[in-house]
């Protein structure tokens, strides 16, 4: 059996020397890696869902750490804790249901707390109890009006029948809750495969017959949107701009054409130039924040303004394994990836003018960001796996997908 | 980045014929000592690889790199404090590591690359292709394409033992020397084949030509000379190459034994080869120079992904802000001080009020007072620096205290746990450690390579100006060695040897001294800054021929001189050149009307040129009186009166050896004014010049000028002579 701690380590180390690359396969990668985390965890009898939180948010701070500007490891590691959450709540409902019919009765759209200390007196004593199903409007009330139940059922459940019967249960308990949460993990691993086929079935909703799509860079999400539309037999061009300095859109046009499709290829420079005659911008990103801003391959903020100059729909395509809970702050320094000039120029034909030894003033210096930053003004609509959303929806979404205590991976909320 | 594996992988599996070499894991040995004094006295405490590079030690660069790049085992060979490289690799994790084992070789005897890798052959380790480098390499280049070449030549051809990686970098015109501060490389290389041919790396010692086999021009169809290129010491080896070591147990260096053997000696037949790399970076930390190039490059992010905002490994990471500012989260900064761009600031330091840091490392946990300023410098760990210090360019290693007011010049070295006394001014490029300078270069080590430092001979000018300035230096320092580092400080000035003085400029952390620029250009532009051209002019397949010539034109820019100017003073070279080495006349004149070629000029400017470099060699001939000249002057024409006689076919290009002959004695060569006739009349009777020439001359001078007629009048009488005499063969 791999230790565990060998394996993140692992990952670490190829995070942060930047060997894995793309959010999507970060993202598995990172969601596996988890798997394991769960699948390995020795989990006490009791309170197995907080120990197991504890450990997945361990490994993934410093998963976080070691590359934070991939973004999608720490999605990935914040949809996790959800599911532990979410499970462990199912399971306690389930639990709970059968001994008390009451309490299980309303707990859809509940907020799960069960093991914030910082909660109601109630639901402290409740989630002291590990037992309680976390306190919905209405079992708050019915706990207002009668304390006692719950303590009560605690007593009857464990106390009262016997002791044996109980661990066993716990243990049966524990087992199923680490059963559940591999299997939400691995329907989380698929949906990150196959988010690009869940894109890609809504294209023909989007791009019609005869129109231009103007797109940046390489994606390979915004890739098999295009080719979905194609496979439906709608006919359109596609403008390509290369995405200066790493010309990814060179190898987009090239598989374009082998699809079929019409491809003209452009420089960066010209978007303004084309974007006239384009009907739709269509692009994958690097990340989407809270706000609906997008973090994008560098250019592509030039592209969204010049869509806004003429009216044309700037579409984003990303899976939800993108989506970031956190809001952009700074983004052009702190999200941003500083990569080697090399890949702008050639390190020695300017080495004369990068000279330090010489006092012949500043050298020259070259920078190479890797993003940029797309204001949620500009951005039309973003297509993820389930559906197309207003930017503005983006906070509905993350809180679908995440819970407000994972926001902050390193546990500052909680005292 | 992510390719590398899956590349080399991926050939491996492509090619059967691979196979076997693929079956051994790629191994590398690093050797953690440089078998060099060029870090002293930092080095006497700590080995060089440990020292920290923007906070990480050195050859975490080197083994992140090769772990990175595909290397499966690596052989790390200690000597010089080799139990503090040791400690270190067993502290960091770099011994745990899956798929990337570390092998420590212990070694105290060693003092050299050579016995090194003796050694290691002995142990019996190396299996198959191996990748050589030193543990002050830092790079992030993808091995898999110099490997894949590398064995496609072996097995074509087993003799090709060794690929040498290079990287484009012009050596500056002025400085001759790279920007890592090495000295400017020569190399010869088959451009279809990539074969290395010639390799010398001691242009200093070249006097301003190089000579190259003539066996090269006619084995290789064609050959490309170059200057413009950067060794990176970064070599793919062959299992011969530990074997050949131990055979020639002489070979000590490298580059200079080895590689230069292997050339020269053609009874084996070796072969080396180089492969060039182009966007991704390599280089290797030699002297202070470069420690704090490949830092700055470091910072400027060349090295991605070994940067400081990236945990390459187990370095602590800091944030990078604009303008190239890395910054550790957990730093204390007064709100007044000043940050500057390319700075990195390490975790758990403190910064005063009102301090400005620009262009410079700080390392982990140091305390900087108030009103500091501190450029250009380099200050390593728990450091403590008080207020009101001024630091520029200089290396400040760890635990160093700097009482306040103390000031460093450019170029200052202070070695570990130094104390600086209040106020005290450390002189520049002085280095100051704990330890009592060797009074006599005792070590084996030392005299190895003592003559290493003297490398670079400069013309006698330079070496007055130095002296000069040494001298002042002197004045300053103490005379007694005990603790003069002011009041309450510690340590000991180390006095610069006299074969380094005028080094210490070139090869320090500072920016080299505008004084000595001007210095070294107006020497380049006295002696004309020949080697350039010589190179161009010598393999004219070399695809800088051209380049260089308007390079060096560009650079010299401030005195535009017209080609004419320029082809006098380089005929004049070559001259100078034929009399020293003794060429025959025949070659003189072959070299000649190339450069006539290639500076597009008429047939009697070579004749001028030639005539006034005969001239002037006579000049240079000692001698008292005008007439000892006379005779050194007769003497030198006879020598050369074949040569002379080449370039003077018609009447044409003998005036214009007159009237070159009296603007010489107008300008460049006073004394030979009064000689005048006498000379004139000499080259008559040799047949140098016939009367005609000096009848027209005299003739075409008539209506000139009374300045211009000094001569036309001091030979008035012979010119009445020459006339009469012809007269009277007409009246025959």
């Amino acid at each position: 059996m791999p230790d565990i701690e060998r394996l993140v380590n692992d990952f670490v180390a190829k995070l942060s020397k930047r060997k894995v690359e793309g959010s999507q396969a970060t993202s598995r990668l990172t969601a596996e890696l988890l798997r394991s985390v769960v699948s390995l965890q020795r989990l006490p009898p009791t309170n197995s869902a907080a120990v197991l939180i504890e450990a997945v948010r361990g490994v993934g701070v410093k998963l976080v750490a070691a590359n934070p500007v991939e973004l999608a490891v720490g999605n990935i590691v914040r949809r996790v804790l959800h599911i532990i959450r979410e499970e462990d709540l199912s399971l306690l409902t389930s639990k709970t249901s059968d001994l008390d019919l009451s309490a299980a009765s309303d707990d859809e759209g509940t907020i799960d707390q069960d093991f914030d200390p910082t909660q109601s007196a109630a639901a402290a004593a409740a989630a002291a109890k590990s037992f309680l199903q976390p306190p919905s409007l209405h079992a708050l009330l019915e706990n207002m009006l009668d304390k006692a139940i719950p303590s009560n059922n605690y007593t009857s459940s464990s106390g009262g029948d016997s002791e044996e019967k109980s661990k066993a249960d716990k243990l049966a308990r524990t087992r199923k809750l680490k059963h559940d949460v591999i299997e939400a993990i691995n329907i989380l691993i698929e949906d990150i495969d196959t988010c690009h086929e869940l894109i890609a079935e809504q294209a023909v909703e989007h791009i019609h017959q005869n129109e231009v799509i103007l797109t940046l860079g390489s994606s390979r999400t915004a890739f098999e949107f295009l080719c979905a539309a194609k496979e439906k037999k709608r006919s359109f061009r596609v403008v390509v701009a290369e995405g200066s300095p790493r010309y990814q859109g060179h190898a987009l046009a090239k598989e374009l054409v082998s699809r079929g499709l019409q491809t003209i290829v452009v420089t960066d420079s010209a978007v303004f130039a084309m974007i006239s005659r384009v009907n739709m911008v269509i692009v994958g990103v690097h990340a989407v924040m809270a706000n609906g801003g997008v973090i994008a391959p560098v250019g592509m903020n030039m592209v969204a303004l010049a869509a806004q100059k003429h009216a044309v729909p700037f579409v984003v395509v990303a899976g939800i394994h993108k989506l970031c809970p956190s809001y952009p702050h700074n983004p052009e320094v702190c999200l941003n990836d500083m990569r080697s000039p090399s890949e702008l120029l050639e390190f020695g034909r300017f080495s004369n003018c990068k000279e330090f030894g010489m006092d012949s003033g500043a050298p020259l210096q070259v920078v190479n960001p890797g993003f940029d930053y797309v204001a949620p003004e500009l951005v039309s609509l973003l297509i993820t796996d389930i559906g197309g959303h207003n930017p503005s929806y983006m906070y509905r979404l993350i809180s679908d997908y995440y819970s407000a205590d994972d926001f902050d991976l390193q546990g500052r909320i909680h005292k | 980045m992510v390719a590398k594996k899956g590349g080399s992988k991926g050939m491996g599996a492509a090619e059967d014929a691979e196979e076997e070499l693929a079956r051994t894991p790629l191994q590398a040995i690093i050797l953690a000592d440089s078998f060099t004094t060029k870090f002293r006295p930092i080095t006497l405490e700590r080995p060089k690889v440990l020292l920290p590079l923007v906070n990480a030690p050195m050859i975490d660069y080197t083994l992140a790199w090769l772990e990175s790049a595909g290397v499966e085992e690596v052989f790390v060979f200690c000597c010089a404090h080799s139990k503090q490289v040791i400690d270190y690799l067993d502290k960091s994790n770099w011994f745990g590591q899956p798929n990337f084992s570390v092998t420590t070789i212990e070694s105290h005897n060693a003092i050299s690359a050579g016995d090194a890798l003796r050694l290691i052959y002995e142990q019996h380790v190396i299996r198959g292709d191996f990748i050589l480098v030193s543990g002050d390499t830092v790079s992030n280049m993808s091995l898999s394409q110099a490997l894949k070449e590398h064995k496609e030549r072996r097995r074509k051809d087993s003799n090709a033992v060794m690929t040498m990686v290079i990287k484009q970098s012009k050596a500056s015109p002025v400085t001759r020397q790279s920007r890592l501060g090495t000295e400017e490389l020569f190399m010869v290389i088959d451009p279809e084949t990539k074969q290395l041919l010639y390799y010398e790396d001691r242009g200093d010692n070249l006097k301003g030509y190089l000579s190259l086999d003539k066996a090269l021009l006619t084995d290789n169809t064609s050959i490309s000379l170059q200057n413009d290129k950067q060794d990176c010491y970064i070599d793919i080896c062959s299992p011969e190459v530990l074997s050949l070591f131990t055979d020639n147990f002489d070979y000590q260096h490298l580059r200079r034994d080895f590689v230069k053997g292997l050339l020269v000696d053609d009874i084996m037949g070796y072969k080396i080869y180089t492969h060039e790399i182009h966007s991704s970076y390599a280089a290797r930390i030699d002297n202070y120079r470069s420690y704090h190039t490949i830092s700055k490059d470091i910072i400027q992010r060349w090295t991605y992904p070994l940067v400081p905002d990236v945990q390459f490994f187990g370095n602590s990471a800091t944030k990078l802000e604009r303008q190239g500012m890395y910054r550790a989260p957990d730093i204390k900064q007064s709100r007044s001080s000043k940050i500057g761009p390319f700075t990195v600031i390490g975790s758990g330091t403190s910064i005063g009020n009102n301090t400005e840091i620009s262009n410079s490392v700080v390392g982990e946990c140091c305390s900087i007072g108030s009103n500091v300023t501190i450029e250009g410098c380099y200050i390593w760990h728990n450091v403590t620096i008080e207020d009101g210090c001024k630091l520029k360019h200089s290396i400040v290693c760890d635990g160093v205290t700097m009482k306040s007011g103390a000031a460093l010049e450019p170029g200052v070295v202070l070695s570990f746990k130094v104390v600086i006394g209040r106020n005290f001014l450390v002189p520049a490029y002085s280095k100051v450690s704990l330890h009592q300078q060797p009074i006599r270069q005792d070590s084996d080590e030392e005299l190895e390579y003592a003559d290493n430092s003297s490398g670079i001979t400069e013309s006698p000018s330079v070496s007055g100006t130095l002296d000069l300035l040494n001298e002042e230096e002197r004045t300053e320092l103490p005379d007694s060695q005990a603790y003069e580092v002011g009041d309450g400080g510690v340590g000991f000035i180390w006095l610069v040897s006299e074969a380094g003085q005028e080094e210490e400029w070139r090869h320090s952390v500072a920016p080299i001294p505008v004084d000595k620029l001007v210095a070294i250009m107006q020497i380049s532009n006295d002696e004309a800054d020949l080697p350039n051209e010589d190179g161009a002019f010598l393999p004219p397949s070399g695809e800088l021929g051209p380049d260089s010539i308007t390079n060096d034109s560009n650079e010299d820019a401030e005195d535009i001189r017209d080609d004419s100017v320029i082809f006098e003073r380089e005929v004049e070279a070559t001259f100078q050149r034929a009399v020293e080495e003794d060429v025959t006349d025949d070659h003189v004149i072959l070299e000649v009307n190339s450069l006539r070629l290639s500076y597009n000029m008429a047939s009697a400017d070579c004749a001028g040129a030639l005539f006034s470099s005969v001239m002037k060699l006579a000049l240079d001939a000692p001698h008292d009186s005008p007439n000892e000249l006379y005779k050194n002057v007769v003497s030198t024409v006879r020598k050369w009166k074949k040569l002379l006689k080449y370039y003077l076919p018609s009447i044409d290009e003998e005036i214009e050896v007159i009237l070159k002959f009296e603007e010489m004695c107008l300008e460049s060569a006073r004394e030979y004014s009064p000689l005048f006739v006498q000379i004139l009349h000499h080259l008559y009777d040799q047949d140098i010049i016939q009367e005609e020439a000096i009848l027209d001359w005299a003739s075409e001078k008539e209506g000139a000028e009374e300045s211009d007629k000094v001569f036309v009048k001091q030979s008035e009488k012979f010119i009445q002579w020459l006339k009469e005499a012809s007269e009277e063969e007409d009246e025959d």
